[in-house]
Parts: C-alpha cells; sequence; structure tokens
C-alpha cells in the first residue's frame, strides 16, 4: 500500500471514530480547551526534543557501524540496540527516574532511548544496501572517504533511512504521554487523569489527539521526504 | 606510458597464502590500448585495480610516465586516472552532467569550464547536451548510460584510462557501435588505455596489445595477431578459439596478404604477359602505367589467343579493387560478393600495390608470419 492509501485507510477510520464520540468531544473540547493546548505544545516539545537527539545520536551510530572496519562487530550492536528496544518503555521510564529523578529530563531520555532503534537499524542497513558499485565507482574516481558518504552513499540510501525515521517519529509520538507518569508533561496529562477519574470524553479528546498529532507529524516527514527525493531523481 | 614491475597480490585465507597476481611485468606505450584477457579468477581485473590502488598491491611497482606511483596518495592519483568500471557506476542521485562533472569539479575547475567541458564531451559521444545534460540517468538507455560513463572517465583529461570490462552491460549490437565509437575516440585522444576483458574478439578489435593471464601469470603479452598467430601455449590456444587463424582476418590487411607487384606495362606484348603469368601462377595480370597506377588486367586466356597485339588491346577496367588497409575479413567477402578470386590492391592514389587471392591469403596465414610489436 502506497502512503496515500494508508493515510485514506486511517483517516477514514478516524472519521467513523471521531463521528461516533461527536458529542463527546464537542462538550470536552470546550471544557478542555486551554488544557489541551497546554499538553499538546508540551507533548510536541518532548517529542521535538527527543526526536533531535535520538536522529543527533542515531544516525552517525548508524553511519559508522555500516563502516568496513567496524562489519564485524556492527551486527553485535545492532542486536544490543535490539534489546535495548524490547525492554518495555515503562521500564525505562522508571530506570530514568531513578538516575535522572522527575521532570521532562528523564521522560525526553527514555524518550530517545525508544526511538533510537528504528533509526540506528534503517541507517545502517540503508548504507549497507548501497550497491556496491557505486562505492566502488566513487573511490574508483577519487573520491575520498567522506565524499563518497556524503554525495553518493547518504543520497542513495535516504528513502530506507527516512522510512526509519517515520518509524521512530511513530513510536515517539505514541509512547511519549506514558511520560506523564514520571512527571513530564504531554497529552499524558489527559490521557492519565481521565482514565483514573473515568472520564471518557478526556480520555477520548486525549487519546484522539495524540493519534491525530502522530499522523499529521508523519504525514509532514513523509511529504519533506518525498519531496527531497523527487528533487534528486530518486523517487 | 604505464610500466608494472613485478606486480603482485598475495591474499591470506586461513593462514595459506593464495597468489592472486604473480609477479607480473609489462609495459604500455603511450597512445596504446592494451587488453588484459583471461577467464574470470585469472587475476585480470585485480591487476588493474593495483594501477590505480584500489587494491593495494603485496610486493612490485606501478610507474606512469616513469614515475613511482607508490609516492602519489591514492586519491589524488585516482583523480588523475581515467575509471570506467563494467555495471557503468553512474550515481543515481545526480544529474548526467553532475555525474560527468564530478572529477573536475573534486579538482577545482571553476563552473563554467566544467560546463563547457561536459557539452563538449557529449557532442564526442553524439548525445545532445541540452537534451541530456539535465537528465537523471536512469532516464537514459544502458547504451547511452554506457557512454556516459567512459566520458565521466575522460571529464577530466586524464592521459591515462582504466576500463574494467567496459562493454559488458550493453546488448551485443550496442556494444558493437560503442567499441567502435570509443576506438575512434581512443585514436583521436591518444589516451593510453587498459582495458579487461574476457572476449577474446573484443581484444582483437580494440588492442594494440593483449596480456593474456592465467592463475595469477602473465602467460604471453603480445599484439594480437601474434597471439592469434603464435600461441604460446594449448591454454592460450584454447582460448583464444580453435577458428584463430579465421580471427586472424579482422587484423591481417590487404597490404599484409597482397602478393609481390609484378605488372605489365600497356605496351607489353600479349606473348610476353603471358611469360609474366607463368612466372608469377596467376589468370590474371594488372597492368600499370609509368607511373605505377593500375589501369585494369588482361586474362590469361584472352592473352592467349592475342598473339601479336599488346595488353593496351585488351585490357580490361577492375570489377573491385582492394586498399592496403582494409582487413581480410573485408576483402573475402568483397571477393565473394563479385566472384573473384583475386582482387588487386591500390592506395589512395590508384598506385598498384599487389594482389590478393585466396592463395596468397592462405599463404600469409600458414606462413607463421604475423604483426608484432
Amino acid at each position: 500500500m502506497t502512503f496515500k492509501k494508508k493515510a485514506a485507510v486511517a483517516l477514514s477510520a478516524l472519521i467513523v471514530f471521531l463521528l461516533g464520540f461527536a458529542h463527546l468531544m464537542e462538550s470536552s473540547i470546550l471544557q478542555y480547551k486551554d488544557d489541551l493546548i497546554y499538553y499538546s505544545l508540551c507533548h510536541l516539545r518532548l517529542v521535538s526534543w527527543s526526536m533531535f537527539y535520538a536522529l543527533l545520536i542515531g544516525i552517525p551510530t548508524g553511519i559508522i557501524l555500516s563502516r568496513p572496519r567496524f562489519s564485524s562487530f556492527a551486527e553485535k550492536t545492532i542486536q544490543l540496540f535490539n534489546i535495548g528496544s524490547s525492554i518495555p518503555t515503562m521500564a525505562v521510564l522508571a530506570l530514568a527516574l531513578v538516575v535522572l529523578g522527575i521532570g521532562d529530563g528523564p521522560a525526553i531520555f527514555a524518550l530517545i532511548l525508544a526511538s533510537l532503534l528504528p533509526i540506528v537499524r534503517n541507517t545502517f542497513e540503508g548504507l549497507r544496501q548501497v550497491p556496491p558499485v557505486l562505492s566502488e565507482a566513487a573511490r574508483g574516481l577519487g573520491m575520498t572517504p567522506m565524499q563518497s558518504l556524503v554525495r553518493v552513499e547518504l543520497p542513495n540510501s535516504f528513502a530506507i533511512m527516512l522510512g526509519g525515521i517515520r518509524t521512530a517519529l511513530a513510536i515517539n509520538v505514541g509512547t511519549a504521554p506514558l511520560s506523564f507518569i514520571i512527571g513530564g508533561d504531554s497529552l499524558g496529562g489527559l490521557i492519565f487523569p481521565a482514565i483514573y477519574l473515568n472520564n471518557q470524553g478526556q480520555l477520548i479528546l486525549g487519546a484522539t489527539v495524540t493519534a491525530l498529532m502522530a499522523l499529521v507529524l508523519d504525514g509532514f516527514v513523509a511529504s519533506f521526504g518525498h519531496f527531497i527525493l523527487k528533487r534528486r531523481g530518486l523517487a | 606510458m604505464i610500466r608494472l614491475d613485478q606486480l603482485a597480490k598475495t591474499y591470506w585465507q586461513k593462514n595459506a597464502a593464495i597468489k592472486a597476481v604473480n609477479s607480473v611485468s609489462l609495459s604500455v606505450p603511450k597512445g596504446d590500448i592494451c587488453v588484459f584477457l583471461g577467464p574470470s579468477g585469472c587475476g585480470k581485473t585485480t591487476t588493474l585495480k593495483m594501477i590505480n590502488r584500489l587494491i593495494q598491491p603485496t610486493s612490485g611497482k606501478v610507474f606512469i610516465n616513469d614515475e613511482d606511483t607508490s609516492g602519489i596518495d591514492e586519491v589524488t592519483l585516482r583523480r588523475h586516472i581515467g575509471y570506467v568500471i563494467q555495471q557503468i557506476g553512474l550515481f543515481p542521485n545526480m544529474t548526467i552532467e553532475e555525474n560527468i562533472s564530478i572529477v573536475p569539479r573534486m579538482l577545482g575547475w571553476d563552473k563554467k569550464k566544467m560546463q563547457e567541458r561536459a557539452k563538449e564531451l557529449m557532442s564526442i559521444v553524439a548525445l545532445d547536451p541540452s537534451k541530456y545534460l539535465s537528465r537523471y540517468p536512469r532516464e537514459l538507455s544502458g547504451g547511452q548510460q554506457q557512454r556516459i560513463g567512459v566520458i565521466r572517465a575522460l571529464a577530466a583529461d586524464a592521459p591515462i584510462l582504466l576500463m574494467d570490462e567496459p562493454f559488458g552491460a550493453v546488448d551485443p549490437i550496442n556494444r558493437e557501435s560503442i567499441q567502435n565509437e570509443f576506438f575512434q575516440m581512443q585514436r583521436q585522444l591518444q589516451k593510453t588505455v587498459i582495458m579487461v576483458s574476457h572476449d577474446i574478439d573484443e581484444a582483437i578489435k580494440l588492442g594494440d596489445k593483449v596480456a593474456v593471464f592465467r592463475a595469477g601469470e602473465l602467460t604471453q603479452y603480445t599484439h594480437p595477431d601474434a597471439l592469434l598467430a603464435q600461441p604460446k601455449n594449448d591454454f592460450v590456444a584454447a582460448f583464444v578459439g580453435q577458428d584463430r587463424t579465421l580471427k586472424r582476418l579482422l587484423l591481417v590487411t590487404g597490404g599484409d596478404a597482397a602478393s609481390e607487384a609484378l605488372s605489365g606495362s600497356p605496351e607489353t606484348p600479349a606473348t610476353k604477359a603471358l611469360e609474366m603469368m607463368d612466372e608469377i601462377d596467376s589468370k590474371y595480370l594488372t597492368i600499370t602505367d609509368s607511373d605505377n597506377k593500375a589501369l585494369g588486367y588482361i586474362s590469361r586466356r584472352q592473352a592467349k589467343d592475342s598473339a601479336g597485339k599488346t595488353c593496351q588491346d585488351i585490357l580490361r577496367t577492375f570489377n573491385a579493387t582492394a586498399t592496403p588497409e582494409e582487413n581480410l575479413r573485408v576483402l573475402l567477402s568483397r571477393m565473394y560478393e563479385f566472384n573473384t578470386s583475386w582482387l588487386p590492391v591500390l592506395d589512395t592514389e590508384g598506385k598498384y600495390k599487389g594482389l590478393v587471392t585466396q592463395e596468397s591469403i592462405a599463404d600469409y596465414l600458414s606462413s607463421g608470419k604475423s604483426k608484432n610489436v
């Protein structure tokens, strides 16, 4: 399925969902307008910072692991990241709480860990799947390893890297509400109290906005990536 | 000029040394095409890649214009040696112009010069610059991509070109025309070329010299005709093929295989002409003027019946002629076309150079003579 089809299916499901709870939502939105705006912005901030650091760490790590001299332990390191990501986010949050205390800091730390794997793995895989003939041509024409990386290997692995970034973003936006547990401000601030208070309207509002945010951000990243690929003759 | 001095590459596998290339020495004069020929795994590609140090030699040296290249850092070295690979290797994320300008850009050329160079190169391979320069590689056909791959290697005007099975990825019809284009281009630009191939026909067609490799060793290094005429051992003989003598037809020219240039003049009496024909054991005699320009021929039968006449009276014009440069394949084809067993060889000024006959061709091919160095 193309992105457009996927988006269409997701959107129509969402519309049905929204209609079903329209009456709940209508009153909820009015009632929680200020909270909604505040928590949404907090949520965005958590996602932005944690994604920023995850990209900052993840892409260079993926690049380094893909270099021939690290090939012997690259797979093992990726396995390590795999294990890291299979630790439940709740446990990571708890650990972050122990080490870094409460607040946004440990929340961002936990979100970085949660979104790191797809970025590292796809950067690594993307670079490894660049046809060897391209790297050989780059070397044969006299490019330095750095020139080969920047001008040939990265552009030709961008599509796969982008997939990893989108996966990471979806995980990130979806996990961010959990930060409520360790005192981070996010849309969890709407969802968790609603669970405790059995407030359906507030719960659905928080969940819906989280889902919408995930879709919108993903659509944004996807179309940005498509634009870049198209401009470079790769799409 | 490129000179390889005892170049060797040894790989270690489970504590056993594998000699991929074993002490190869050869030199390629400036402006020549040298073809490295051999079955896969014979070390020809490894040898090629050691010249621009894509593979680091275990021992031995590479000299370019008598300069030891081990003193030059590998990136600089590669930027001054053109390199073409089998799978073309155009970068899909760059336009044709960007692909062509890669090396000039790294060498710091200014923009205008790079643009002009790209246009110039495109016209060499007969591709419209305004149409193709801004396209991406995948928008071009395989043959067009291959041409771009070649001109990309020429972009910075490197005097040396290394080609790793450069025409392997194109279909046979395109390959033929790209080979021809490349050959003309090479003769015009006088690049020194080393080309890896496993195709004996390509080696015959393009090579000034052919180096046959076997199991990491240089088995024979000589002119392609000498390779076909005198293969050094059974391996080379088998590799060049059972029909190697027929393959020589492409390499031997009319000038090589022409028999002695005995001719009569218009005033020669027919009886004298008959004697001359007896002498060279021929049914025909070419008649030339005092300037050695060929006028036509007389046949034995007519000369017999024309006692008292001169050659002038029974002169006939040629149906078909040959030039000294044309190869025997072309000449034989012409003989069959005109249903004749002989052709007079005339140079561009029409001067008579000798006679190519089925017999003279057979004589030459079986004589053990060959074009050499």
